[in-house]
């Protein structure tokens, strides 16, 4: 305990300190380590999902692309397997040919073209003036020329656009010709527009050289090169890739999902940030985030203030504590200066009483008639008388200390109250007499002896009469006390005409440590003491104020209890 | 005693005075003696008890408060020695208790100390008038 009261400035906050610390680790690290455990397992299988997704869609339009592509190829076949080889030179034949086929598919077809084996355009139908045109040393017709039937890769040709042909090789048994179609490249790149997901998501073609068959929507050069890396490695064909990697210009990480077609030929390449892939995820990553952290908040705000609220407690009980010790080692001093006090007033008593009785003897012996005579009788007389007086002064001085020293006796006796209500008076009289104070008394003689710690209740009249003293000490005043029996309780009134006690207080005046003194000259205690005793008796104390009239307190000791007490033997030792 | 005022009595009363304090049963003693009081003074308990084996008293006057012996104990060998002796006690203030055990164990009453002479005069006159009444009731219910 001494330890803690040296200390105190430190070891509360500390203590403090340490508790909110603790309940901080104890609660907050297990909530985090579950969050994080559950949240990485949601992420983990979250991340499946949207892979098995996007695999599935790369798989859907790879197989849209693929069957877009045959069928592209199908429709120029079936033209040249329905239509008498001859008709395809007549361009009026074409140009109907066309319009029933773009009737059909829509603007897919762009144009019609029979080309010879040497790559002469012989006929043309469509919105270039393309007759005659020579394809000989372009690359697709001598893929083509090779090949039954055949589909290019995007080129800008001569038109200068970007668009890829569609070509059918035909012989007639003397030549070999090919038909050919030029396929629109908006309608094929739709295609694979279409493949949108989330908002950076989009998916483009590639060829096995690097070109892009489609127009992809923003950066893919990262992505073009993983997939090119891809066909290297010459993976299966059928099989969806997936990968994460850095964007080279989005900085951000990026999710690549390719697949083939034609074949091997092309790769599909759909990319996205990842990020936007996982979006959801990172929605309910922030919400439990969020809660953790409110959480988070939530433990610290209870943890300092329950801790504070504790350590406050404490340090009050602590104090109350220390309180008590001090108040025990006054009482022990006390008890000390009491025995001491005692011992000297009964030392004093003797000496006392021989001079008393010495003055008496002259007194007695001046009566013998030779001294009548004596002229200076009236003096000795005078003297004697008051050598007596003042004798029984010196007695009384002594029975008043003898008093005090009993106070200090905690055990309980059968007294009479009234008794020791003169007695705590006498011992404030000379203090009444400074602070002006006319203390007048109304006891009831019918009190009847009551069981009593007379220390403790001579320390709550004590306390009770010097604050009143006290509180009217500028002012003067009265002070008046009363008893009385009534229903089998004793009643002891102590109202003064102090200034009274304000409103806001009174309900505070029994707490510890309360006081309106300034600082060093009340403990706060005394009241508290009081009420503490009484309620010891088993009696209660109350207070009433007016301003500017005075205060009163009455003390209620219920007889009863007490009155059972008395009925039994005294013990004696 | 060279006094003239000295009240002769019959039958004085015979006191015996006990206290350590030896002032104190001098002044008493000369002071009772002018009053016609036949006193024997002891300064110890002791010296009390031998002095009460050798002679008679009607009452006597004893401290509580002796360095020799407990002024209770002498009560209790004094009634021992003689039950009807009248025994006033001088207690200290405070030694309520002490006096009530005395009043128990059979002492006439009891003063605080320093006392007033002429409250002692009367307590020893009254004793001594006890002390008579109860001898005569000795005498006629033998």
């Amino acid at each position: 305990m001494i330890g803690l009261r040296t200390n105190g400035e430190t070891y509360y906050p500390s203590l403090t300190q340490k508790m909110v610390l603790i309940v901080i680790i104890v609660s907050l690290t297990p909530m985090i380590l579950v969050s994080t455990m559950i949240l990485g397992e949601f992420k983990q299988s979250y991340r499946e999902k949207v892979y098995a997704h996007l695999s599935l869609q790369i798989l859907k339009h790879k197989t849209i692309i693929d069957n877009f592509l045959t069928e592209r190829l199908n429709n120029i076949q079936y033209l040249t397997v329905s239509c008498d080889f001859e008709q395809f030179k007549d361009e009026n034949f074409l140009e109907t040919r066309l319009a029933i086929l773009q009737n059909t598919y829509g603007i897919v077809f762009e144009d019609l073209g029979l080309i010879d084996e040497h790559g002469i355009q012989v006929a043309y139908a469509g919105p270039y003036k393309l007759v005659k045109a020579e394809y000989a040393d372009a690359e697709w017709f001598n893929e083509a020329i090779n090949k039954d039937n055949y589909i290019s890769d995007v080129f800008l040709g001569l038109r200068r656009l970007p668009h890829f042909i569609v070509s059918v090789k035909i012989n007639d048994g003397e030549k070999t010709w090919l038909l050919r179609s030029t396929i629109n490249f908006t309608a094929f790149n739709d295609l694979v527009e279409n493949l949108q997901i989330g908002k950076t998501g989009f998916a483009f073609i590639v060829n096995r050289e690097g070109n892009f068959q489609t127009k992809p929507k923003s950066d893919a050069i990262t992505a073009k090169q993983l997939s090119l890396d891809l066909i290297r490695n010459d993976k299966n064909p059928d099989d969806v890739f997936i990968r994460e990697t850095f964007g080279t210009s989005v900085q951000e990480e990026i999710i690549l999902v390719t697949g083939f077609l034609k074949g091997g030929e092309w790769i599909i390449v759909f990319q996205q940030n990842l990020k936007d892939a996982l979006s959801d995820f990172q929605t309910a990553q922030n919400i439990a985030i969020l809660i953790i952290m409110s959480g988070g908040l939530v433990i610290i705000t209870m943890a300092f203030l329950l801790s504070t609220i504790t350590v406050n407690r404490i340090a009050k009980a602590d104090k109350e504590k220390e309180m008590m010790n001090q108040q025990v080692i006054e009482t022990g001093k006390l008890a000390s200066i009491g025995e001491l006090a005692a011992g000297i007033a009964h030392e004093i008593n003797n000496p006392v009483a021989i001079m008393v009785e010495e003055a008496g003897w002259v007194q007695d012996l001046l009566e013998e008639e030779e001294f009548q005579e004596s002229e200076n009788l009236e003096e000795f007389t005078r003297a004697l008388t008051q050598i007596n007086s003042q004798g029984r002064r010196c007695k009384e001085i002594t029975h008043k200390l003898l008093s005090f020293a009993r106070k200090t006796d905690s055990s309980l006796k059968e007294l009479q109250i009234n008794e020791l209500i003169e007695e705590v008076i006498n011992l404030s009289n000379q203090r009444a007499k400074y602070s002006n104070v006319r203390v007048t008394t109304s006891l009831d003689q019918n009190m009847p002896l009551i069981p009593i710690s007379s220390t403790e209740f001579q320390q709550v009249l004590l306390n009770l009469i010097n604050n009143a003293m006290d509180a009217m000490e500028k002012t003067g005043g009265e002070l008046d006390i009363d008893t009385r029996l009534q229903n089998d309780d004793i009643f002891i009134t102590l109202a003064d005409t102090g200034p009274g006690i304000p409103e806001v207080n009174l309900s505070r005046i029994f707490d510890p440590f309360f006081t309106t003194k300034p600082v060093g000259k009340g403990t706060g205690l005394g009241l508290s003491i009081c009420y503490g005793i009484v309620k010891k008796m088993g009696g209660q104390i109350d207070v009433e104020s007016v301003i500017n009239k005075g205060t009163t307190f009455t003390i209620r000791i219920p007889l009863d209890k007490k009155r059972g007490n008395t009925s039994t033997p005294k013990e004696k030792k | 005693m060279k006094s003239k005022k000295t009240t002769q009595v019959k039958e004085p009363i015979r006191l015996l005075l006990v206290d350590d304090e030896e002032g104190y049963v001098n002044v008493l003693a000369n002071r009772m003696a002018l009053r016609g009081v036949d006193v024997s003074k002891s300064y110890s308990g002791s010296e009390a008890i031998r002095i009460l084996r050798k002679n008679d008293f009607d009452v006597a006057v004893l401290d509580l408060k002796m360095e020799d012996m407990d002024g209770i104990e002498v009560l209790k060998i004094f009634k021992k020695m003689d039950p009807e002796l009248m025994v006033i006690m001088l207690t200290g203030h405070g030694s309520a208790q002490a006096a009530s055990d005395g009043i128990s164990l059979g002492a006439f009453d009891y003063l605080t100390k320093p006392c007033d002479f002429k409250e002692l005069l009367d307590k020893v006159r009254k004793a001594y008038l006890e002390r008579k009444r109860l001898k005569k009731d000795d005498t006629q219910n033998p």
